[in-house]
């Protein structure tokens, strides 16, 4: 059977912990778009989920031999939005993390933290020049309002990252 | 003078993988061949093991085979720089182990 959803998350990582709860009771994503997620039933735990943000949109040459090698390693493609893709792997054939080294996570989390500071940057400018716009005209104002809500919140996820990126390589200094 | 890397030790993850490539070997073969070398205490990210293989094929220290069986999964195969990068790695391992043991002592 099929299960609609209707959920907005900022958080990768959550919606990531979300998904792998939702299969562990036997609840298994087929298909994202824009805050809409596709459930279908599966053996509880059947699958394991990530979430990952790609260089390029998954149509991308550089992309597409990514993902083609992923799948030659027991990945499942399952859907993209934007440069996010979900992946998935059968909980059977063993633990499935993307990244499994200090370096390459670090390297991995900067490529999110870039995303993020581009992203608040975009929402901070936008949201305060019309909140300027807003001496003449309301609606701009409390449209400026809101996308420099939308602003903060980006950027306490980058904040999140930031960290991390910090003890990774704090950690890095004495092992691999 | 650039500064010199070629002393530097190799990751776990690349030194695993470069003993894997002395058979031909495609992408989850790799990963499936250092979880059982170690015991499972080592178990590579597709995309750490991606990023691997693409600056090992960079620095020519692994190539990619052309096999008929399957033609559809990239192998890959390491090289003789390759080759000459792990022994140089043993060679520094080995103190590693010598010393440890000298100040440590017993069996490990």
């Amino acid at each position: 059977m099929k299960y609609v959803v209707r959920k907005a998350y900022w958080n990768p990582e959550k919606e990531e912990n979300w998904l792998n709860e939702m299969s562990a009771k036997g609840m298994a994503l087929t298909d994202y778009s824009w805050c809409r997620y596709v459930f279908e039933d599966c053996e509880k735990g059947k699958y394991i989920y990530r979430i990952e943000l790609l260089e390029n949109i998954p149509k991308n040459p550089v992309s597409i031999a990514y993902i083609k090698f992923l799948e030659d390693t027991g990945v499942e493609f399952v859907a993209s939005y934007m440069r996010w893709v979900y992946f998935r792997k059968r909980a059977a054939d063993g633990p499935f993390d993307l990244y499994s080294d200090i370096d390459s996570k670090i390297r991995y989390y900067r490529k999110i933290r870039s995303f993020w500071t581009a992203f608040a940057a975009m929402e901070l400018t936008i949201g305060f020049a019309n909140v300027l716009l807003g001496i003449i005209n309301s609606i701009n104002f409390y449209m400026g309002l809101f996308v420099l809500l939308v602003g903060f919140i980006i950027l306490s996820l980058r904040h999140n990252i930031a960290k991390k990126i910090k003890n990774l390589c704090r950690e890095k200094k004495i092992r691999e | 003078m650039p500064e010199s890397t070629e002393r530097s030790a190799l990751t776990e993850a690349v030194f695993y993988i470069l003993l894997s490539l002395y058979e031909p070997m495609h992408g989850y073969g790799i990963m499936q061949n250092v979880s059982k070398l170690s015991n499972n205490r080592v178990n590579l990210g597709a995309g750490t093991l991606y990023g691997a293989i693409n600056t090992l094929l960079e620095k020519t220290w692994i190539k990619s085979v052309d096999s008929e069986k399957s033609s559809r999964k990239k192998e890959y195969q390491i090289t003789e720089l390759g080759k000459s990068m792990v022994e140089g790695e043993l060679v520094r391992l080995k103190e590693l182990i010598d010393n440890g043991r000298k100040i440590v002592g017993g069996e490990i």
